[in-house]
């Protein structure tokens, strides 16, 4: 039982989970054709980046890591507030949530 | 213990962001966002990040989640049709990824002197963050609290309707000095 609460798992696990996550985020936000889901992608790749910053404050033992981590959320409530609130403007002014069809600054 | 929590939950945030992706109704792909961030929540507990822990799942899956299946819900948000993209995101976006992935892997996997987590490494306590975040990060902290107002009267700006002035007409761009003036 004792040895069963002391396993250990490689730091690196973490990063890699981290840096799929922010992968499939890019992804997503290449694929993904909605004003919307493309918008959570890029909530996607923050929560990614995050758990970057975690893991390297555990490996050092660093509480600015996490600090920096609660900045993060903080700019992220803030943009997700705006960024919604665009959204909303968009789609009143276009009536559609398509990005192909909101593409005035496309060259 | 330790290694099952960390391959359930890492399992379920993959599960999670690649129905993200599969899925093309928003409100599916809000509710397996929400997947996500609740079981980051349980990485960082094991991580030692108690405090970071519950505010991901007090903000992150609770409030900016809720914000969005909000406006999916507000601006009755279908199903997604599906195109092709445009071609710069064919041609260079998806090679770019699979390249970005591929170098950080490669670090990641080569680099020395990473550590173990494990249970036993104990867990940082609210008070020992919020030592250093109020005294050595207290002005970082008042300048977050001045960005997060001024995104709120942004949020609010944005999306107000534009007022209706005394004689009916509505003021689309909802502009207050045009409605204060008439």
């Amino acid at each position: 039982m004792n040895s069963f609460f002391s396993q250990e798992i490689p730091i690196s696990w973490y990063l890699l989970l981290s840096a799929v996550l922010f992968s499939l985020g890019v992804a997503g936000f290449l694929i993904k054709r909605n004003l919307i889901t493309v918008f959570m992608s890029i909530e996607l790749m923050l929560n990614a980046v995050n758990l970057s910053f975690v893991t390297f404050a555990h490996q050092w033992h660093a509480v600015k890591g996490q600090i920096f981590v609660l900045f993060v959320m903080v700019v992220a409530a803030a943009e997700a507030a705006v960024g919604l609130a665009i959204i909303i403007a968009v789609f009143r002014a276009r009536a559609t949530l398509a990005v192909d069809r909101i593409d005035l600054m496309k060259l | 213990m330790h290694l099952i929590l960390f391959i359930v939950f890492a399992g379920f945030c993959l599960a999670g962001a690649i129905n993200l992706l599969l899925q093309s109704h928003p409100i599916n792909s809000a509710l397996s966002l929400i997947v996500v961030m609740t079981s980051l929540a349980v990485l960082y507990l094991l991580l030692g990040a108690e405090f970071l822990a519950i505010a991901q799942v007090i903000v992150y899956a609770g409030a900016i989640m809720v914000l969005f299946t909000f406006v999916v819900m507000l601006l009755n948000a279908g199903r997604e049709e599906r195109t092709l993209g445009s071609r710069s995101a064919r041609k260079v976006g998806f090679p770019a990824v699979v390249a970005i992935l591929g170098v950080i892997a490669t670090v990641i996997l080569r680099a020395q002197g990473l550590g173990v987590a494990g249970l036993r490494d104990g867990i940082t306590s609210t008070e020992e963050l919020s030592r250093v975040l109020f005294h050595e990060l207290l002005l970082p902290f008042e300048v977050t609290s001045v960005l997060i107002l001024i995104a709120i009267l942004g949020a609010v700006a944005l999306a107000s309707h534009g007022d209706t002035d005394s004689h009916g007409n509505r003021d689309p761009y909802g502009n207050p000095e045009r409605t204060a003036g008439k």
